[in-house]
């Protein structure tokens, strides 16, 4: 392991940074799960030290390219220095990136698992295998998961943060190895091939079961030629059972593991918040370790200001009055009292439009219920965030005030070992 | 004029958080409006749909949500039970529930089996629509996020490969043609004009044309700001933005001033850095854009989805 510093006992998430091994970043789609997890990965790598990776599930282009893992496939890389410094920021440690690879990740467990080259091939070649690989979310959910296993188990990297699939349900990843197991270990599996176990060798007829319900009703829905080709299927695939099962019990200890942190990332809107605080209930009622709840894209306090709402409210209703003391500055392009009254009004409604947000906001952060210690506020940043120094304002926000700046200096090198936290 | 309710049954996709549950719901009302008995369908399992309309949540069983619209919640073993029920006279009904588990099993494994089962049921109320046997004029699926858009609509001609004899193999075919007249049916887009959504639209409207059959219909562009100033208007609030004014101003207004002027400029640079997003929409897909425009709430209820509708009926002309 490389130099990282130490852990303080306030809970921050800076705090959940230099502790944990493993943090795992979920919530509802498009509330800006990739780009907060990557914002995490990158201030961790600038501010705690250490080699960071971020596991990114499918970022947007320009975020992919700025990370330098735009369609490269299945390998970490790592983030120049360079790149880095040109956003102004003198990294203590290494940002790597990796993004998944669904398809490329299952070939390679197959391989792993599969008793010979033969079967692997087999298995590989089957067309039920390309569609149970590509098509399925669950199957996403299952890889990400031995992926950031196999990552971990490494050794590799100091800290690993995590992206999630985007799933209709931001849990599903977490009994993602559960269900895996259970399906190779499962009576179901066995049921389903077993005529064609019984028959000694592939596509003998089912005798003995033949009478039995569910292979009348299966029979008569799908054919016998499918339900002999899904048996095919699995009777290769569950030569795997073995390497499958323990990999997936291991997965769950890990995510279970102290080593291991989740925070939740939602937007300060009535649907995402109330799943987000469903997630935060259900990942401690399944004793997970919820590290934190991150707040993305809040208007800034002051849009729910009384002081400002007044202000607002002037402009629109008298835009005239307040535009005749502007037009008498003798200001060249404010000397036409309609234009400069027009404009006010825009102003003041505007700003009345981003109140009613800003307050509803306000309120719903006061109606959160039971939220982890750690609380971080990202603000409504204009664009979408797609390049490292964009990254850096969103991990100057997780961490807060933890920091006198986020932005290190250029001498920061020379002053590392002092400037240490804990 | 886009004929976007001129049809029988609609999907309604779209990235996830771009509003593709409130549109949808939109579209039910904007059609119950016209005069049009719908099927509001949800296929997502989240089972909020209903919230849209301040209905409670609604099971397998369509129902009455709001005036003209009935609004129904897929579900695998539900639409397993119906489909074995009324295809095949299965004799063991009453014992479906183990087999229902063996097959949820086969249905997770097999490739469009559940698919089918969802999309199924969908066709099937199309169909007795058409036949007569059922009366709604418009079917809407609240279908899957734009990822998984594609795997729900083609899942008859995916189950067509992999089943070679039998009933289930027999009933892809119609079902087929359903989903592949454009006087039937329509994939609509839901997007907004940020980077992943646009992306995304573009390479689904790219890859439903490759691979499959389904007729696209629009692309309803959600949560679009208006330019707040013109170009002229635009150096007024420059020089109001400027030491002299913002002065005066604080003096006028207090010195909630600054906070005031802090808006304008977020909602000129929301503007703006959305524009090479819906530029690079227009210039992407060839479909016809729809706009709605970015409500400044935070909840959603039926009052919003009443102002989406009324803004999806003026877009259309209605």
């Amino acid at each position: 392991m490389t130099e990282r510093a130490t852990g303080t006992r306030s809970a921050s998430l800076e705090s959940l940074l230099v502790s944990r091994e493993v943090v795992v970043f979920c919530g509802s789609g498009g509330v800006g799960k990739t780009s907060t997890a990557a914002a995490a990965a990158l201030t961790a790598a600038v501010h705690v030290g250490g080699r960071v990776l971020v596991l990114t599930i499918d970022p947007a282009k320009r975020l992919a390219d700025a990370l330098g893992i735009e369609g490269i496939g299945n390998v970490e890389r790592r983030v120049p220095d360079e790149v880095l410094r040109q956003a102004g920021l003198a990294p203590r440690g290494e940002l790597w990136a990796a993004m998944l690879d669904t398809k490329a990740s299952w070939d390679d467990l197959v391989l792993r698992h599969a008793p010979d080259e033969e079967t692997a091939r087999r298995i590989l070649d089957n067309r039920l295998y390309d569609n149970l690989t590509s098509r399925f979310v669950q199957s996403h959910d299952y890889i990400a998961m031995e992926r950031l296993y196999d990552l971990h188990s490494a050794g590799t990297y100091d800290l690993i943060i995590v992206d999630t699939p985007p799933t209709r349900n931001a849990l599903d990843f977490l009994d993602a190895p559960q269900r895996m197991a259970d399906f190779f270990g499962g009576r179901l599996l066995r049921w389903l091939t077993a005529p064609y176990r019984l028959g000694g060798k592939r596509g003998a007829r089912l005798v003995n079961f033949a009478s039995k319900p569910f292979y009348q009703v299966a029979d008569r829905i799908l054919g016998t030629q499918f339900l002999q080709d899904i048996a095919e299927f699995f009777l290769n695939f569950e030569t795997m059972y073995g390497g499958f099962v323990t990999r997936a019990r291991a997965v769950e200890r890990l995510m279970k593991d102290r080593r291991t942190a989740f925070a939740v990332v939602t937007t300060l809107e009535g649907a995402p918040l109330r799943e987000a605080e469903y997630f935060c209930a259900e990942l401690t009622a399944r004793d997970y370790h919820l590290g934190a709840l991150v707040l993305n894209r809040v208007l800034p306090e002051s849009f729910a200001d009384p002081g400002v709402m007044v202000a607002a409210d002037r402009l629109v209703e008298e835009p005239e009055a307040v535009a005749a003391r502007l037009v008498g500055l003798g200001v060249d392009a404010l000397a036409d009292p309609a234009a400069v009254a027009r404009v006010l009004r825009t102003v003041g409604s505007s700003f009345q439009n981003f109140a009613v947000v800003a307050t509803r906001e306000a309120e719903l952060r006061e109606e959160l219920g039971r939220v982890p210690d750690v609380l971080a506020t990202v603000p409504s940043f204009a664009d979408d965030v797609h390049d490292v120094a964009g990254l850096a304002r969103i991990g100057e926000c997780l961490l807060g005030a933890q920091l006198p700046s986020a932005r290190v200096r250029a001498d920061a090198g020379a002053r590392e070992a002092e400037d240490r936290p804990g | 004029m886009i004929d976007l309710l001129d049809r029988r049954l609609l999907f309604v996709t779209g990235k996830g958080g771009v509003g593709k549950s409130t549109v949808t719901a939109a579209t039910a009302l904007l059609a119950a409006d016209q005069g049009q008995k719908v099927l509001l369908v949800e296929s997502d399992a989240k089972g909020n749909l209903t919230n849209l309309f301040e209905h409670p949540p609604v099971g397998f069983e369509p129902q009455e949500v709001h005036p003209g619209v009935h609004a129904m919640q897929l579900n695998t073993e539900a639409s397993l039970r119906e489909y074995l029920k009324l295809n095949l006279r299965i004799p063991m009904v009453g014992r479906v529930g183990p087999i229902a588990n063996v097959f949820d099993f086969v249905a997770n494994a097999a490739p469009g089996v559940k698919e089918i089962l969802t999309v199924g049921k969908v066709c099937w109320e199309v169909r007795a629509s058409i036949e007569g046997r059922a009366d709604w004029d418009l079917v809407i699926v609240d279908a899957a996020a734009t990822g998984h858009v594609l795997a729900q609509l083609d899942a008859p001609r995916t189950i067509r490969e992999l089943v070679h004899t039998g009933p289930v193999r027999n009933q892809t075919e119609w079902m087929m043609e359903i989903l592949s007249d454009e006087s039937v049916t329509a994939l609509n887009i839901v997007t907004a004009p940020e980077e992943m959504p646009v992306n995304e639209t573009i390479e689904l409207v790219a890859h439903a044309r490759e691979e499959t059959t389904v007729p696209l219909g629009a692309v309803i562009v959600n949560r679009v700001l208006p330019e707040p100033f013109t170009t002229e208007d635009e150096a007024v609030f420059a020089a109001l933005a400027a030491p002299p004014a913002v002065d005066a101003l604080r003096d006028e207004i207090g010195a909630g001033a600054d906070g005031v002027l802090d808006a304008a400029r977020l909602a000129v640079a929301l503007r703006r850095a959305r524009v090479p997003h819906l530029d690079a929409l227009r210039a992407g897909v060839d479909l016809p854009l729809l706009y709605l425009p970015y409500l400044f709430v935070r909840d959603h209820g039926l009052r919003v989805t009443r102002v989406v509708a009324d803004a999806l009926g003026a877009e259309l002309g209605l």
